[in-house]
């Protein structure tokens, strides 16, 4: 799989850049060893120099140095909801496709009615009642987020059932948990993985807007979205505010829905 | 739809309710005027006394009689009320959007499957996945930076001027309204479009594929009415079933929109109710919108039924 999604040229820059990104994140204290937090009074609004590539923001603080911290919130955002998505889809669903019936039914129905909320209302009404923290962002996006992985793992798991590899393993007296977990599940995995990297984009999507509406991670942790509030406020004066957190959306995401894109062309042959 | 408008309404009620903390805390924590005893008075007042089942099937009846009960902000004012008064300005953008979506994207997604593989096709698609990429409130932002401040051509906020407007004429007010609507319109279209043209592109091509497309061509059909008569029709179908399952997102980023531009509809009430802690308004917006979403889906229901030959027949075979 590594080796054809080398062969696609913008789908390997788009895994390079989140390669670098995530080492970035990781490593950038120590490659850029600016801080963050450090308000510098005299140093206010200064546009993107040599000693401060990306510019400052309204409290003297370098852009760049939050940028690369923001880039470590977006992952960590990213990783624990889709994370927490995956458990509870693959494992909600793998139950409907495998018992079927009434179980099924129920819980389609179920996932039908989760899906008639618009994401945003149904993550801002539950942050409303919760503070607006990092954790809590990461657990509710995770939390409204799962029906799609569900609905996925469940057709997969329903077409592959009656299949004689799982009969014979159901003769043997495997228990269904292993059949599930070890027989079925393998077979889904490629079609999971789509879902998960189109999944974390749109977690750092929805994190990054709640941010910019101030009920997401609050200042004065940087991330990209909140970052942007400050952009909001001096779009008159301060353009980098405004555009490097942004792009750093904006190529984030786009790289992780270049890798789906790639990795569904090449679990499916038929669409070019 | 019963059964699902039915769990809909329970599960906002769980969700609220069985939440952590406690719903009066942002109204009386911080106000030292208010007493224990009166403490005791708003509890009473908002039935919080009385057990749960008891509460969700008040609740559930007030949701019928569309009584949400009362804004916990200083106006006081009944909720449904609050959300009346916003309702047609969210519907009135939300359905032009729509429109909108639809005129641009499927001509740009049967152009691009047409010219499949050109440079042309590529070009397209990299402008449908960047629209799909594109953080909403950040291209919002860019917006205000070149036509509000750079160029200042177009308002940055607000659904009309607010000097002046009460002596403007019938013509001026409509162009009033439609130049503060043009980058709301923007911000809410333009991730649509990128997904559904893409989604048409997809369609077509592999339409364009199927046998039926061949024999057409064969038959010495002009290409012209192949692909609009033909092709067309087939790919479409399932854009219906697409085009329900998108409703929450258009709907959701009107929160985003709104918010951005001053907007005063119901996505800016949900936002600022939950700065606020409105928990009534947060929780009758809920119920509105996924209500909302389950008429959209159900006309998408109907639309298909309408649509497809094979359903609408189906009874009478």
């Amino acid at each position: 799989m590594l080796k054809a999604l080398i062969s696609h040229r913008t789908e390997f820059f788009s895994f390079l850049f989140l390669i670098i990104l995530f080492l970035s994140a990781l490593f950038g204290p120590y490659l850029y060893p600016v801080s963050p937090f450090e308000i510098h009074v005299q140093k206010i609004l200064l546009p993107p120099s040599l000693e401060h590539p990306l510019g400052t923001d309204l409290l003297g603080r370098d852009v760049l140095a939050r940028i690369l911290y923001g880039a470590k919130i977006s992952l960590q955002v990213s990783f624990v909801a889709v994370g927490l998505s995956l458990v509870l889809g693959v494992s909600i669903g793998a139950i409907a496709g495998y018992y079927g019936g009434l179980v099924d039914q129920i819980i389609c129905r179920i996932i039908d009615m989760f899906l008639c909320f618009p994401t945003i209302f149904l993550i801002l009404a539950v942050i409303a009642y919760l503070e607006p923290s990092l954790t809590n962002i990461m657990i509710v996006i995770g939390l409204t987020s799962w029906m799609g992985v569900a609905r996925l793992v469940r057709a997969e798991v329903l077409s592959l059932k009656e299949r004689e590899f799982v009969l014979s393993a159901r003769l043997y007296g495997v228990s269904s948990a292993r059949i599930i977990l070890r027989h079925l599940l393998p077979n889904a995995v490629a079609p999971i993985l789509v879902s998960a990297s189109l999944g974390m984009g749109h977690a750092i999507l929805i994190e990054s807007a709640l941010s910019f509406l101030g009920i997401g991670v609050q200042p004065p942790t940087p991330s990209w979205g909140n970052m942007l509030i400050e952009g909001k406020e001096t779009l008159e004066v301060a353009w980098w505010l405004s555009l490097f957190p942004g792009l750093a959306i904006l190529l984030t995401v786009l790289a992780l829905t270049l890798i789906s894109e790639a990795l569904q062309d090449i679990l499916n042959p038929k669409r070019k | 739809m019963l059964l699902t408008l039915w769990g809909v309404l329970t599960i906002s009620f769980g969700l609220i309710h069985l939440a952590p903390g406690d719903p009066l805390s942002p109204m009386t924590e911080f106000n030292p005027k208010i007493t224990p005893e009166f403490r005791e008075r708003l509890i009473k007042m908002y039935g919080l006394d009385k057990p749960l089942h008891e509460r969700y099937l008040r609740w559930l009846k007030g949701v019928i009689t569309l009584d949400f009960g009362v804004s916990f902000s200083i106006d006081q004012r009944p909720v449904w009320d609050k959300i009346k008064e916003r309702l047609p300005i969210t519907i009135l953008i939300n359905s032009l959007a729509l429109v909108i979506i639809l005129l641009i994207s499927i001509p740009v997604g049967v152009y691009s499957a047409v010219h499949a593989g050109t440079f042309r096709d590529r070009l397209i698609t990299i402008f449908t996945l960047l629209g799909y990429s594109m953080p909403s409130f950040w291209f919002a932002l860019l917006l205000m930076m070149l036509f509000g401040v750079k160029l200042g051509i177009l308002p940055i906020s607000g659904l009309h001027s607010s000097v002046g407007y009460e002596e403007m004429s019938f013509f001026e007010k409509v162009l009033d309204w439609a130049k503060h609507l043009i980058m709301p319109l923007l911000v809410a279209t333009f991730g649509g479009i990128a997904g559904i043209a893409r989604y048409v592109r997809n369609s077509m091509v592999e339409v364009l594929e199927s046998d039926f497309i061949l024999f057409a061509r064969a038959k010495g059909l002009p290409e012209r009415k192949v692909l609009y008569r033909h092709a067309l029709r087939n790919a479409l179908l399932p854009l219906i079933t697409i085009l329900g399952l998108s409703m929450p997102g258009l709907i959701g980023g009107s929160v985003i929109f709104e918010s951005i531009f001053g907007i005063p509809g119901v996505g800016q009430l949900m936002w600022q109710a939950v700065l606020s802690r409105d928990y009534p308004v947060i929780l009758a917006n809920l119920v509105l919108v996924s209500v909302l979403t389950l008429l959209g889906n159900f006309l998408a229901d109907i639309g298909y039924a309408l649509a497809d030959p094979r359903i609408r027949t189906g009874g009478r075979t």
